[in-house]
């Protein structure tokens, strides 16, 4: 039995466009064991729905590698073994687009029961049932409707019921409450953290809300323009942030109090924006924004430390625990 | 177990009655569309019974009798006589059979290669099997459909066999391209990425996923080219490359009757009417049809 159900090592993949090679992800690495629920939390255009795309198969890498459960999935979905697709399911952000609108309920849950053989043909009526249970929606009414006819956040338990079908091990979860009102992602996020604990599943759950893991990751990965800045055990990564960036993003929550603003553990003043992932400043790709920055940081493209078990950082600053 | 079963079927055929009620009452809004509708099933209806409710039922096959020939509308004869003595009304009703066989051979032939052309080049958009489908239906699509139709049945034995299969072969591309601008639209949306991530087959994600979406603009597309394929097959019996005499075609008595216009004027103008008749028909069912669709897309 492996001991990671995810590992990702040195994934990067490249997209040609007429402005020059977009470094959508650029060697990043990171481990998932089971029952872990990583928090992959960047800004817009900083790699991580394209992460999961590689994860999922959508892409295949540019170079990197890509194992889930001890076994390589690189290649694209089309070239992966039909166990994997079934163990290996998406939540995808937008509930609209990811059902189809002219098919009923029963008939969406009912594909990924045919493809994967679950049960008999007789038996998945009750499985389908049982589903819209878990996610609880009432099932007799649900199994019959199309999806304009229910709520978007009905919509997205449909979609999780649909990816927990085949009784997978890893669910990612890409941005799956950011296009739902605040009370209904409330829901949603309960469901999964419950969902988790019943069926033993593994998230990997890519969004840009970081008050939002503090909850739900069990660790939390920080990506800036395709890399990995900082990877860290929930409590840590809150209590203990190391690299600017994460600072920056820590003091950059917004919250409604005065009293909660003087809770945050470090003041760092955001400033600019996310570069142009066809143009990546040299050295640092972050140094351009830094507030720490030193003098070799624009030559010096840091390496991956581990300062502390699990806890694992990109900065040319870090030097021992009393080194700020 | 079964009794399971049996809510479950239910369930779905309650689900579709109230789908039909819903496009119903959408039709039944425009009165024009549902005239069009009982317009064209009387049609239909007098076709399928033509034996039966013609007076000479004779007429439409190889009969002469030149002592009733010319005849204008009486009684007897409802749109009179043609010039060898067959009842015009007999052989219009006749003419409606071959028409809407025509259409409906036509459009069966031509539509399902279109929209499975169509959603196999909007599934593989941007590869080369895209660019092949598409571009050999731009050529296709390039030829004026008459001249085409006219090369083709003037090539082979002319009859109606072979004017369907023109017409057919003219049809196609229109279908696909329909099709491919509706699917690779779609291509991207995270449904048809779900279905594939999921391991389900191409079949399934054409035809399970694609087609019903792609549904609305095909059906209504189908029926507005009834009235044009009905045309075209009139247009081609016309000039004498359709169904061959003594088979009542409407185009062929047409052109018989034109010969003796304006003196014998019944047996150009009542078929001429027919066709127009039948084309207006489909035409109105189509743009229902259309806002049927349109409305559920909002």
């Amino acid at each position: 039995m492996p001991e990671s159900i995810l590992s990702v090592e040195n994934l990067t993949k490249c997209f040609p466009t007429k402005q020059g090679l977009v470094r959508a992800i650029d060697g990043i690495s990171f481990v998932m064991a089971p029952g872990d629920t990583l928090g992959l939390v960047g800004e817009s255009g900083s790699g991580k729905t394209t992460t999961a795309q590689c994860i999922v198969g959508m892409y295949p890498p540019t170079s990197g590698d890509i194992l889930f459960k001890g076994e390589t999935i690189g290649a694209a979905f089309n070239r992966r073994p039909k166990h994997v697709k079934g163990d290996l399911r998406i939540v995808f952000q937008d509930p609209g687009s990811s059902l189809n609108p002219k098919r009923t309920i029963k008939q969406i849950l009912s594909v990924p029961l045919a493809v994967h053989r679950v049960g008999t043909s007789r038996d998945r009526l009750a499985r389908m049932k049982a589903l819209l249970e878990m996610v609880e929606l009432p099932a007799d009414e649900y199994l019959y409707k199309y999806p304009q006819a229910i709520g978007g956040g009905e919509k997205q338990m449909v979609a999780l019921a649909r990816a927990l079908a085949t009784n997978p091990s890893l669910v990612l979860l890409d941005e799956p409450t950011s296009a739902l009102d605040v009370s209904v992602q409330a829901k949603i996020i309960n469901l999964l953290i419950r969902l988790r604990r019943e069926l033993n599943l593994t998230y990997l759950f890519i969004t840009h809300d970081l008050s939002l893991m503090r909850n739900v990751a069990s660790r939390v990965a920080i990506m800036y323009l395709g890399k990995l800045c900082e990877i860290a055990p929930t409590v840590e990564f809150f209590e203990h942030p190391v690299h600017p960036y994460t600072k920056m993003l820590l003091s950059s929550i917004p919250v409604v109090s005065d009293e909660e603003e003087a809770l945050k553990p470090h003041k760092a003043i955001s400033k600019g924006e996310i570069p142009s992932p066809v143009n990546i400043p040299p050295g640092c790709s972050f140094h351009s924004r830094c507030s720490e920055r030193g003098d070799s940081c624009a030559e010096l493209d840091p390496e991956m430390r581990e300062i502390a078990p699990g806890h694992v950082v990109r900065c040319n600053h870090w030097c021992g625990p009393e080194g700020e | 177990m079964w009794q399971e079963k049996r809510a479950d079927l239910a369930a779905s055929f309650a689900l579709r009655r109230r789908g039909l009620a819903k496009g119903w009452y959408k039709f039944s809004r425009n009165p024009l569309s549902v005239v069009g509708l009982v317009v064209l099933v009387v049609i239909v209806l007098a076709t399928g019974l033509a034996s039966y409710i013609t007076p000479y039922p004779a007429h439409a096959g190889p009969y002469t009798n030149f002592k009733a020939a010319g005849q204008p509308p009486s009684w007897e004869h409802l749109f009179g006589t043609d010039r060898i003595g067959r009842d015009v009304f007999t052989r219009v009703i006749f003419g409606y059979r071959f028409s809407l066989l025509l259409g409906i051979v036509v459009l069966g032939l031509g539509v399902a290669p279109g929209v499975i052309l169509g959603l196999i080049a909007g599934y593989h958009r941007g590869t080369w099997v895209e660019t092949t489908i598409m571009r050999v239906t731009d050529v296709f699509l390039a030829v004026p459909p008459l001249v085409l139709a006219l090369a083709i049945t003037a090539m082979l034995t002319p009859s109606l066999l072979n004017e369907m299969f023109a017409i057919a072969l003219l049809w196609w591309p229109w279908y696909c391209r329909l099709v491919f601008a509706v699917s690779s639209s779609m291509r991207n949306q995270f449904f048809i990425r779900e279905a594939e991530f999921s391991g389900a087959s191409e079949a399934h994600i054409l035809f399970r996923e694609m087609l019903p979406n792609c549904l609305a603009p095909i059906l209504t597309k189908m029926t507005l080219d009834m009235g044009i394929v009905i045309l075209l097959g009139a247009s081609l019996s016309f000039v004498g490359l359709g169904a061959q005499p003594p088979t009542p075609c409407l185009g062929t008595m047409v052109a018989d009757g034109a010969k003796r216009l304006p003196g014998e004027w019944w047996s150009t103008i009542f078929p001429a009417l027919a066709i127009v008749l039948v084309i207006l028909a489909f035409n109105l069912v189509g743009d229902g049809l259309r806002d049927v669709f349109a409305v559920e897309e909002v």
